[in-house]
């Protein structure tokens, strides 16, 4: 865990230790909102595992990513709230 | 995802899905016995929600022996990658469609495990939808995944054993705990208390949990009434039952115990007992070379999930002098679980949590009152969206099973979303 | 003969078709009682995609679904929000000169009809639909087509006829029609008449139709607002639902209120055959994606089947099958059931009523002469 790489999210670059998921990433960096719900709520991680679909953003331009599945990568491109952007 | 595309090398005896206790054991065991086996999950490394990302951090002793011994046997483990489908072909070998990276493939097994694991029950109360709100398991599994919560206000409202390991990492890692609020009876604790006299060593370990937050509050029979903040969590309010007071924090923990990941085993058309994945004594679903091991066939903690994990993994391998000793084992366990977990029923006032226009469904916003307790789970899907997005109900469908003893619906594959051209 | 209900007319079946029906007798003072061996909009209904769209495999249907499409049209500013109507036209799209000049082709025929719409060149349609592959050389928009929630939709009709006096019984199966009578579990219910529009299972009820289960497979997006805007359908789909061969695919995209992208379609005659076909799934996809490339990158939220009753003929059957026993029919509108629900009731209804439908009923007679299906 030494160290640390650098990611982009929102095309601010964060500095984040390796090893950690995009999910606590995003958290650290005082990103609460991950998505704006179809109601328009801003909604952030619930369940932490996968299940509740909450933390999706886009990863390196994969749409609709579980940001706590997926470990940090130097270089990754992250955006949060992608839902209502045109493909 | 065809016969045509299926190399050799996709062919396994086993497929095990799910990479937490019960799926470690299980492959690591059926691997050892000569067998070739795969072992799939979807996080990035093997060790579940309780062991979670074991591979780059110091653990407990259990976990460091499976995971070694799962790294010296011979079993395939496949990280990152979502089963999305498993169906049973003519010749009574299983097909399963995984999907890595947003690109599919297709293996095929002759028989499976499934260790699919729990996830937590949320039940929906005002303002559980603001950011800063998550589960219990889920700032566990937060806190292992890299989040800072040092000098963070947090409260937990919750149920079960849980409480007391998630306070004491939560404590550890700096966070200010301001309550730990569990639902039921102080009745209930006690008598959880004293079943842990016949474990030494997990009485010895709740006493250190307890000990790791000791200057924080712990409250029985004390729950969530509702959540506020603008765009993310501000202040609690909890409740005794009898009066209502409110706490300012940066993070609430809530949700109320587990609920079994039985989405494949309905896919493969095994059959559920109360909620749960009905086995034989060898571990084997009504499906003939369906086996389920862990959390999905009852609540029962990494002991327990081990053992049948192993039992699962012998059996499906064909092993039936090892499986008879696993055999044994589980029952020992399952008499403790019992004993461990009977006091924690959920209080009726927690059905009553939701106003009309809370959020039953976060995935299509669809609020309690659009509901009609009447309907079935089908009903609520067509007519107002609940369980139609991409969680496919796995949050509300539980609530909703809760709230009005709904039946979830038979899932369908993609068992969750996948991009387009992965089911190519 | 009035039932100690009150009900002199029973429906059976709330699908989409059978709700039409019922607020179209109900409207004409009949008094209905609806039995929905499920609930309502929960069979074929909730399985199909929901477009109203003008089609023309014949000079009837064309007739008939352009008359369903001016109801629709006229009820448009009164359906709830939950019904999702967009009318976002259709575009059927050309693969190549030959199929260009079957769009033209098509434009006169839909003129002819009254039905308006506008050949596109390739620009046009890149223009129209940035999500389609570039270098097609044209197609056909029809402006006035649409699309909504079929539930919802049926639900609406529902709640029209129960405004009306109708009654709903959901969860109440029939299990046989007799003169002026249904038997169900609860027993027999008599009425003057019986509207058979169990959609594929109106056979089950009166064994002689000529309807058979066609499948259908769809699958549906996650939200990904504006990546097409009408709906849009290969020149080839028509022919894919004519013709009964044991499969056919054709591309159809839609763009559903929520934002999410409905992928069809398929048709399949294997009969009462539960689960997914993936041969036939990644069939569909292939041509989508074919069509339109960038869907291979968006979500796949979910994959489903249906059943649409199916004739020989490719019409509907409307109208009485035994008067003397007071038994009429309203089924077998494989995939146009939503687009033709509100023709249906207001056919039946006038038929009932003894007046004269807007368009000529007789193609639809439930006892015309039809060649049976043979499984190619």
């Amino acid at each position: 865990m030494n160290g640390s790489i650098e990611i982009l999210a929102n095309g601010r670059p964060l500095h984040v230790a390796p090893g950690m998921t995009v999910a606590a990433a995003l958290l650290n960096a005082g990103i609460a909102g991950f998505r704006t719900s179809v109601a328009g709520e801003p909604r952030g991680p619930l369940c932490g595992m996968g299940i509740c679909q909450e933390c999706r953003v886009t990863i390196n331009d994969r749409l609709q990513e579980r940001s706590c599945l997926v470990l940090v990568e130097a270089g990754m491109r992250i955006e949060t709230d992608t839902m209502s952007r045109r493909v | 995802m065809f016969d045509a595309d299926l190399k050799e090398s996709d062919r396994y005896a086993i497929a095990v899905i799910g990479a937490g206790p019960a799926g470690i054991a299980a492959a690591t065991v059926a691997a050892e016995s000569g067998q070739r086996v795969i072992l799939i999950d979807e996080c990035p490394a093997p060790g579940g929600q309780i062991w979670r990302h074991a591979a780059q951090r110091s653990r407990e002793g259990a976990a460091r022996r499976w995971v070694t011994r799962l790294e010296r046997s011979t079993a395939t483990v496949r990280t990152g990658a979502a089963v999305i489908d498993i169906r049973r072909l003519g010749d009574a070998n299983f097909q399963l469609h995984t999907v890595r990276q947003g690109v599919g493939s297709t293996l095929r097994a002759s028989r499976v495990v499934l260790a699919t694991g729990a996830r937590e029950l949320f039940l929906p109360f005002p303002g559980w939808t603001l950011p800063g709100v998550i589960g219990v398991g889920a700032a566990q599994a937060l806190l292992k995944s890299g989040v800072s919560v040092r000098d963070q206000r947090v409260v937990i409202a919750g149920s079960g054993p849980l409480l007391f390991p998630v306070a004491a990492a939560l404590r550890r890692a700096g966070a200010r705990l301001q309550l730990v609020a569990e639902q039921a009876e102080s009745s209930a604790v006690f008598r959880f208390g004293l079943g842990l006299w016949a474990q030494p060593a997990v009485l010895a370990q709740a006493i250190r949990y307890r000990a790791g937050f000791l200057k924080s509050p712990y409250r029985t029979g004390t729950w969530i009434k509702a959540a506020e903040g603008k765009s993310s969590l501000q202040r609690v309010t909890m409740t005794n039952g009898e009066k209502l007071w409110t706490i300012e924090c940066d993070l609430l923990c809530a949700a109320f115990g587990l609920v079994p990941n039985a989405e494949l085993a309905r896919l493969a058309g095994c059959r559920l007992q109360d909620g749960f994945v009905a086995i034989d004594k060898h571990q084997e679903t009504s499906i003939e070379g369906v086996y389920a091991a862990g959390e999905p066939t009852g609540i029962g903690g990494v002991d327990l999930a081990l053992a049948e994990g192993s039992l699962a993994g012998y059996s499906a391998a064909g092993r039936s002098d090892e499986a008879r000793e696993w055999v044994l084992r589980c029952e020992e366990q399952r008499g403790y679980v019992a004993k461990l977990t009977s006091g924690f029923q959920l209080r009726p006032e927690l059905k009553q949590l939701a106003a009309a226009e809370t959020v039953v469904c976060r995935c299509e916003d669809v609020r309690l009152g659009a509901i009609n307790p009447e309907w079935t789970m089908r009903q609520a899907k067509l007519y107002t969206r609940a369980g139609m997005g991409p969680c496919q109900g796995r949050v509300c469908g539980a609530a909703l099973q809760h709230l009005y003893g709904w039946t979830p619906e038979v899932p369908h594959a993609p068992v969750e979303p996948v991009p387009v051209s992965a089911l190519l | 003969m009035t039932s100690p209900t009150g009900h002199d007319t029973i429906v059976v079946g709330a699908g989409i078709v059978g709700a039409a029906c019922a607020a179209s007798l109900a409207r004409r003072g009949r008094r209905v009682l609806v039995l929905e061996a499920g609930f309502a909009g929960g069979g074929t209904t909730a399985a199909g995609m929901g477009h109203l769209v003008a089609m023309d495999d014949s000079p009837e249907q064309l007739a008939f679904t352009a008359y369903s499409r001016r109801l629709w049209d006229a009820m448009a500013s009164r359906l709830p929000a939950s019904v999702e109507y967009e009318r976002c036209g259709t575009i059927w799209v050309a693969e190549d000169d030959e199929q260009l000049a079957v769009v033209r082709a098509k434009q006169k025929t839909l003129a002819d009809a009254g039905v308006a719409s506008e050949v596109l060149d390739s620009k046009q349609l890149t223009d129209a639909e940035p999500c389609l592959r570039p270098g097609l050389p044209g197609g056909l928009l029809v402006p006035d087509d649409g699309v909504l929630y079929p539930p919802a939709a049926a639900l609406h009709l529902l709640e029209q006829a129960r405004s009306n006096g109708a009654v709903l019984r959901e969860r109440c199966a029939v299990t046989a029609i007799a003169p002026h009578t249904v038997r169900t579990a609860e027993g027999d219910l008599s009425a003057d008449l019986i509207v058979n529009a169990a959609g594929p299972h109106a056979p089950e009820l009166t064994p002689d139709l000529l309807v058979i289960p066609r499948k259908g497979h769809l699958i549906i997006t996650d939200r990904h607002p504006g990546f097409c805007r009408h709906q849009l359908v290969e020149l080839g789909y028509l022919k894919s639902a004519h013709v009964m061969t044991t499969e056919s695919v054709a591309f159809n995209l839609q763009p559903r209120a929520t934002g999410q992208v409905m992928i069809g379609s398929s048709r399949e005659l294997v009969g009462w055959i539960p689960g997914i076909n993936q041969y036939l799934v990644r069939r569909m996809l292939e041509r989508a994606i074919e069509f339109a490339p960038g869907l291979g990158r968006m979500s796949a939220l979910r994959i489903w089947t249906g059943y649409r009753p199916a004739t020989p003929d490719k019409l509907p059957l409307i109208g009485p099958w035994d008067t003397d026993a007071g038994t009429w029919i309203a089924t077998g509108h494989e995939g146009l059931g939503i687009t033709t629900a509100l023709a249906t009731g207001e056919i039946l209804a006038d038929l009932v009523a003894g007046a004269t439908p807007k368009v000529d009923p007789s193609p639809f007679h439930p006892r015309r002469a039809m060649a049976e299906i043979s499984h190619a």
